[in-house]
């Protein structure tokens, strides 16, 4: 178990500085000159050269790079060209809405998704089967944000159950920010779990047609009891690979569906700085979104070892 | 399941001729403004009704699907054209460097969600369709590598593979005679299916900017001008959005029509 | 009263019939084999008993446990009888085990869901059933996964867990078919032992007649669905009625007509010290890589015109030897020379001498291609492959050679049986004229009856064609019969070699004593002998 983890805990490393070598060429080398394409075409020289020196463009890209890094690894993501202060304060604060959003839409889409693909299953062929099977076909046909604005209309325009947006601070009190959060997390939610619950569905049945499933039954297991004790573990495998992956896409989801709220998250930031050429911000928030997946993608592995007991024996 | 297949293939007609007819014709010339007819719900004249602009929502949908089928289609190209051979090509060497370092490829992609390669592509080279086609397809390459792969590594243990290997074919020759026409059929579904994300990843992009420009149409980008809007003109971001969800639910539904059809598995059912 | 009696059972599935009529008692104590080809339903019957039909089964008749009729017994009781009062042994024991549950959990769950409510009472009882079944705590713990036995010692697991509640009724499917010789013994006197401490009766299924007679007090023979005749093992073997159970031993017993031996100092095929390694994964994080020998240090020669066996059980190497022989794999040590050149030089035409017949009927063609494709594939080892003209003529005759018609090419190969498959894939071999054809268990997923064809066919194209061939096998009675000296192989060495006649009926290594001394043989093949 040990070793996996080690080989695991490698590969996350690599992982990261791979990637960060990939978002520091295509930002900082692909575009030539950043400070020229920061300030424009109509930028003055001395304004250019106090700009690179600024940026310390002077420095060979290389070191450059290691500067970057360096820096990221102690908290110092740089200083904003367009808001003019420190990058890593304004990522932290935002990362405080994005980051809770997508954790709470994936424990909602779980949530959904697991009884939904286990009643599938077990009533495989059965109208609630059907029912199932249509309704996720629907949640995954449909577009997260508009799904969002619908809800909008719906609960907070017509129902008053929530407010239209925004988001009060989480210094205001813990179940404010979840209250402002929950809308958007069940718009989020409801196409993944959809995914999920199919994979669910099917990983299950999958499981079901396997030989010791037959032996279970031969030992005296009913049907339930074959499903909950041991198809259902095996099938788990599958399903944790999809949740690592889904939790990438709940990420971006989350960023773009804050356009929907109004929520002052990660999203409004990043297409704000794009806008503006701030590539220093948008470095670092692409950056830190890749590394919260690659994490999360850590976590799923180990999740692996404990549920399958051939990882942990092996390399 | 024909009724699947039949039903999908009716649901994802209906768009793609819509997106070709609008080459030729479209109800109203959205580029005319006609701001005193602004904001009409659906109606005789306008069966979609008009937006703040007084632009036809039915003719916008018709180029707006150009659009999104357009994008999704070429990013499915890209990651076949690339992920394909990959795929191939590490299951053939695998267990050596370039298998190793095609999968690992393969997981760094999987980091980046296609809207983190818009906006790193868009924040350099700018916005447009063009960038948009590129992220969704290089999110593609790694999933149809990782497909084919999976797929081509189950064919290589089997003995008609020995069988080729034993004549002395080429490892690239038996890769395309013989485990290229048996994995198509899986390619072809997962295709539809990619086809599909494609379409909701384009209108994600779109709605927050990073996809096709004005004066190009898109369905994502209506979204997004609809929103402000919601509560006073409900039906702007209704026809947009039911557009996405139907052309999305039609390919899925053929995607599962055509894996039933070409792949009739007969299941032995357990007691 | 008789512990099951089936009585006039049918089983339709989705209307079409599956078991007419099938009748036949099994008395406590009492061993009874189910015996026939695939497809005689042997193995639906056993599903049945046990009320594990497949959905769309609609079954008719009496089945009768201890009294009580299975098939109109509500799925709750049948939960409490399986496991309980009859339980069940697969075939396949790699894939029968659950891979995430312990050894120890997974028996002792037959215990607990049958009223062993106390935890550690039934870890006890498990403990003792797994030491009964071969398997003791020292070596064994409870806490083992499947994944760290081999397949023998997995199926003594399902047997631990279908025997932990003293069931009346053990009914085995196929168990040892997948499983070594050696293994296939100890296995069958498990179960001999078990049947007569708790006097059990057994329902035996199997294909193999060897094994039947070996075993079994009764044997119930069937065929598409029916059984056919039935009675006291002992009295069918010597004094069979139905024409049926005649060509079933028949073909069990046949010796294809061999050409006489031709010796001939001529070889084809030499292999010198083959040695092929493998490193293993390393076992601890900075521990040395372990290398494995698979192949080592094996000589052998094949001369012209010269049927040579291979015998071996699993992971002895022999598939690696074979891999090697056919240029698919490099070695490690040692030289393979075919026809004056060494393997890893061969130039193609030459190549065109050295052909192969898979084992797997199913899996040897690409299922795309037409079969007149499939039986071109070596035509890419000729500089220059023959016009269409030819090649039609050359598949034609090479179909028609081996019992198959020349219509046949335009098919594809979804739409031949097993045994025709396997014809096709000798076609496959013999399109070039080849001098050696290496048999790779070609006939090992064969029906009994299927087999003895196939084998007679070989009998004759070795004649016809002055064809020399390995063949490679686990089954020590076919090879016996059908080649002129033989290699015993273990562990990666050659452990006996010679005439085959020699070699099996005096035979000099331990090793070779022991699997001969494995293997079942039906009492007909003693008589033969002496004649």
């Amino acid at each position: 178990m040990v070793r996996y983890a080690l080989k695991r805990a490698l590969s996350l490393v690599i992982s990261l500085i791979v990637a960060s070598a990939v978002i520091f060429l295509v930002v900082e080398v692909a575009p030539g000159d950043p400070a020229s394409f920061m300030l424009g075409l109509n930028a003055q020289p001395d304004t250019l050269a106090a700009l690179r020196a600024e940026l310390g463009l002077d420095v060979p890209r290389l070191q450059r790079y290691f500067l970057w890094v360096g820096g990221m690894v102690q908290g110092d993501f740089g200083i904003s060209y367009a808001y003019r202060s420190p990058v890593a304060q304004m990522i932290a604060e935002r990362m405080w809405v994005s980051l809770p959003l997508a954790l709470y839409a994936l424990g909602l889409s779980t949530a959904i998704a697991f009884p939904a693909g286990i009643y599938a299953a077990s009533r495989r062929g059965t109208l609630g089967d059907t029912v199932v099977m249509g309704a996720t076909q629907l949640g995954v046909a449909v577009p997260n944000f508009w799904f969002a604005m619908i809800c909008v209309l719906i609960f907070a325009i017509n129902l008053r159950w929530f407010s239209a947006g925004g988001f009060p601070g989480w210094e205001k009190g813990f179940w404010g920010g979840v209250k402002a959060l929950t809308l958007p997390a069940i718009a989020l939610a409801l196409p993944q779990g959809a995914i999920l619950a199919r994979v669910m569905r099917s990983s299950l049945l999958d499981m079901l047609g396997e030989d010791f499933i037959r032996t279970a039954r031969a030992k005296g297991l009913s049907r339930r009891q074959t499903l909950w004790r041991h198809a259902l573990r095996n099938a788990m495998i599958p399903v944790l690979t999809i949740i690592g992956l889904q939790f990438s896409f709940l990420l971006a989801g989350a960023i773009i569906i804050e356009q929907v709220f109004f929520l002052p998250g990660l999203g409004r930031l990043v297409f704000q700085s794009i806008s503006a050429r701030d590539l220093i911000v948008v470095e670092s928030v692409v950056m830190l979104l890749v590394f919260s997946v690659i994490v999360v993608n850590f976590a799923v592995d180990l999740a692996y070892a404990v549920v399958d007991p051939r990882l942990r024996a092996r390399t | 399941m024909r009724r699947n297949l039949i039903l999908g293939a009716v649901l994802t007609g209906t768009f793609v001729l819509a997106a070709l007819v609008s080459f030729v014709f479209t109800p109203y010339d959205i580029e005319a403004l006609d701001i005193p007819n602004k904001l009409q719900p659906p109606n005789g004249a306008h069966w979609f009704g008009t937006d703040h602009f007084g632009r036809d929502i039915l003719s916008m949908i018709m180029l707006g699907a150009r659009t999104s089928i357009a994008v999704a289609l070429l990013a499915v190209g890209i990651g076949m054209g690339l992920g394909i051979p990959l795929g191939l090509a590490a299951a053939a060497r695998h267990g050596r460097a370039l298998d190793e370092f095609i999968m690992r490829g393969n997981d760094l992609i999987f980091a980046f969600p296609s809207l983190v390669i818009a906006i790193l592509i868009t924040a350099t080279f700018g916005a447009g369709a063009v960038n948009a086609i590129i992220a969704i397809g290089i999110f593609n390459v790694p999933v149809f590598a990782r497909l084919t792969r999976g797929a081509a590594l189950g064919l290589w243990g089997r003995d008609f593979i020995l069988a080729a290997r034993v004549v002395g074919k080429s490892s690239a020759r038996i890769s395309v005679e013989h485990i290229l026409p048996n994995i198509a059929n899986l390619m072809i579904v997962q295709g539809t299916i990619q086809f599909s994300l494609g379409i909701l990843a384009e209108a994600g992009l779109s709605y927050v900017g990073l996809g096709a420009q004005p004066p190009t149409p898109s369905w994502g980008r209506m979204l997004a001008d609809a929103q402000t809007l919601v509560s006073i003109a409900p039906h702007l971001a209704l026809f947009p959005g039911m557009a996405i969800v139907l052309t999305v639910l039609g390919l899925n539904l053929m995607g599962d029509g055509l894996r039933d059809w070409l792949d009739p598995r007969l299941r032995v059912v357990r007691a | 009263m008789t512990l099951l009696s089936v009585q006039g059972l049918d089983v339709a599935i989705n209307g079409a019939p599956i078991l007419r009529g099938v009748s036949f008692d099994i008395a406590p104590g009492q061993i009874v084999a189910l015996t026939g080809e695939s497809g005689s339903g042997k193995s639906m019957t056993a599903l049945a008993t046990m009320g594990l039909l497949p959905q769309g089964a609609v079954a008719a008749g009496k089945l009768l446990l201890e009294g009580r009729d299975i098939l109109t017994t509500p799925e709750t009781a049948l939960c409490a009888l399986r496991g309980n009062a009859m339980g069940m042994v697969f075939q396949e024991p790699m894939t029968a085990l659950n891979p995430v549950h312990s050894i120890g959990d997974q028996v002792a769950e037959t215990l607990r869901i049958h009223g062993t409510d106390s935890r550690a009472e039934a870890r006890r009882i498990a403990r003792d059933m797994l030491a009964r079944v071969g398997l003791p705590d020292d070596r064994f713990p409870l806490s083992r996964f499947p994944h760290e036995l081999s397949g023998g010692q997995r199926q003594r697991v399902v047997i631990a867990m279908a025997i932990a509640r003293r069931p009346r009724l053990l009914i085995a499917d196929e168990p040892t078919t997948a499983l070594d010789v050696t293994t296939q013994a100890q296995i069958l006197d498990l179960l001999r032992g078990l049947v007569a401490d708790f006097g059990m009766g057994l329902m035996m299924i199997t294909h193999d007649l060897a094994v039947v007679a070996k075993m079994a007090d009764r044997i119930v023979v069937m065929k598409d669905g029916a059984v056919v005749e039935q009675g006291e093992t002992r009295q069918i073997l010597h004094h069979m009625r139905h024409p049926y159970t005649r060509a079933l031993l028949a073909a069990s017993t046949h010796r294809p007509k061999l050409s006489p031996r031709i010796t001939k100092d001529d070889p084809i095929l030499t292999v010198t010290d083959a040695v092929r390694s493998y490193a293993e994964p390393r076992k601890t994080l900075f521990g040395p890589r372990t290398v494995r020998r698979a192949v080592d240090g094996v000589s052998l020669t094949i001369h012209n015109r010269e049927r040579v066996g291979l015998v071996g059980e699993s992971g002895c190497g022999k598939s690696t030897l074979t891999r090697a022989i056919l240029g698919l794999e490099p070695l490690q040590g040692g030289t393979i020379t075919a026809f004056g050149h060494d393997i890893a030089n061969l130039p193609p035409a030459l190549r065109s001498g050295l052909q192969v017949v898979f084992q797997d009927p199913y899996g040897s063609f690409n299922p795309r291609h037409k079969v007149a494709r499939l039986i071109a594939e070596p035509y890419h080892l000729l500089p220059r492959p023959p016009d269409s003209a030819r090649r039609e003529a050359d598949i034609a005759q090479a179909l028609t050679e081996v019992g198959l018609t020349p219509g046949d090419a335009d098919k594809y190969i979804h739409e031949f049986s097993g045994g025709q498959r396997q014809r096709i894939a000798i076609a496959r071999a013999l399109i070039l004229r080849p001098d050696l054809i290496v048999f790779d268990e070609a006939v090992s997923a064969l029906d009994v009856s299927v087999r003895a064809q196939v084998l007679d066919l070989l009998a004759r194209i070795s004649a016809s064609h002055g064809l020399a061939y390995l063949f490679i096998s686990h089954d020590l009675s076919v090879v016996r019969s059908v080649t002129d000296r033989v290699l015993v192989m273990k562990s990666g060495k050659i452990v006996e070699q010679g005439e085959t006649r020699a070699v099996f009926s005096n035979p000099q290594h331990p090793y070779t004593r022991a699997l001969i001394a494995a293997a079942p043989v039906l009492p007909a093949l003693h008589q033969e002998e002496t004649a």
